[in-house]
């Protein structure tokens, strides 16, 4: 067995046995947490398969920014497990009967004896100063520019979403109104007053 | 070196596991939100895997917007889980069924 077939198989027990804890873990800070390793493992595949820049991209943003985020919630809100966990394994037949069909026709489709995936030939070696990243960028900033924006305007629209979900005002915050601030005028707040001085000036 | 099918037989077995997972999971709404997580773990494998195999940078491309729209699902998911939490204090799926009444 060659070196990359052993982290192939590796990884790919991590990957399945971490994803199998993420759905059967009782407390969800443990499924947090074996998501993270399933994503870790997952972009080790990903290197194995050459594809550099969004291995990191994975670790990055989601194992950096993602399962952070889900954390986060998960350790804010106050979960009784024991109600959520009631007739958990009710559905388990009708379920591995779902993912069992589903397996056995992705396996029939793609398993290879009838498409000659089997046959298909290994990819031929790149060169030696080959940047996966330099072509991926070239290629999504060329044919790729128009919905690269439109990914950008998903993010923003995410963005903008999840500030005006969670965002809540408080009625008993004192805060300024900067349309009113600006629309301020001499006469709203300084009043002149006209007095008699009260100490008569020296010398007179 | 490993075939193609061998990474195809691990997405699918990647995506069925999800598959249970949001069968037995079913109350839990972060659980819900983590196994479609998973779910789209195991499509951008797909993809990687023929975009390796073909020799072809689209496959990563689109494994590019994939993971994009799937940190601006979880983003709103999770903002909606927040708001959910705020006004019911569960998360339970059971608890959710205010509008019937």
């Amino acid at each position: 067995m060659s070196f990359s077939s052993f982290v192939f198989y590796l990884f790919a027990l991590i990957l399945l046995g971490s994803a199998l804890r993420v759905i059967t873990a009782r407390n969800p800070v443990h499924c947090v947490l074996y998501l993270v390793l399933s994503f870790a493992s997952a972009a080790g595949l990903w290197v194995l398969l050459e594809a550099e820049f969004l291995a990191i991209a994975l670790v990055l943003v989601y194992v950096g920014a993602v399962m952070v985020l889900f954390l986060f919630v998960v350790m804010m809100l106050d979960i009784n497990i024991e109600r959520l966990r009631e007739g958990y394994w009710d559905y388990l037949v009708p379920a591995l009967a779902v993912a069992g069909v589903m397996v056995v026709e992705m396996l029939v489709v793609l398993g290879g004896r009838y498409f000659g995936l089997l046959e298909m030939p290994q990819p031929e070696a790149v060169a030696a100063g080959h940047s996966n990243t330099r072509d991926l960028g070239r290629v999504l900033y060329t044919f790729y520019a128009y919905p690269f924006e439109l990914a950008a305007v998903v993010l923003l629209v995410a963005i903008i979403a999840a500030i005006a979900l969670t965002l809540r005002s408080r009625k008993d915050t004192r805060y300024q109104n900067p349309s009113q601030q600006v629309g301020v005028r001499k006469a709203d707040r300084v009043r002149v007053l006209n007095m008699p001085s009260e100490k008569q000036a020296n010398g007179s | 070196m490993m075939s193609l099918s061998h990474y195809l037989a691990l997405s699918a077995m990647l995506f069925a596991i999800s598959v249970v997972g949001i069968f037995l999971n079913r109350k839990n709404v972060i659980i819900l939100l983590m196994a479609i997580e998973l779910n789209l773990l195991a499509v951008n494998l797909n993809f990687i895997a023929f975009s390796h195999f073909l020799r072809d940078l689209s496959g990563q491309v689109f494994v590019f917007f994939i993971l994009t729209v799937a940190a601006a699902e979880s983003a709103i998911g999770l903002a909606i889980l927040v708001c959910l939490f705020r006004t019911v204090q569960s998360i339970n799926v059971d608890d959710l069924s205010r509008l019937k009444e």
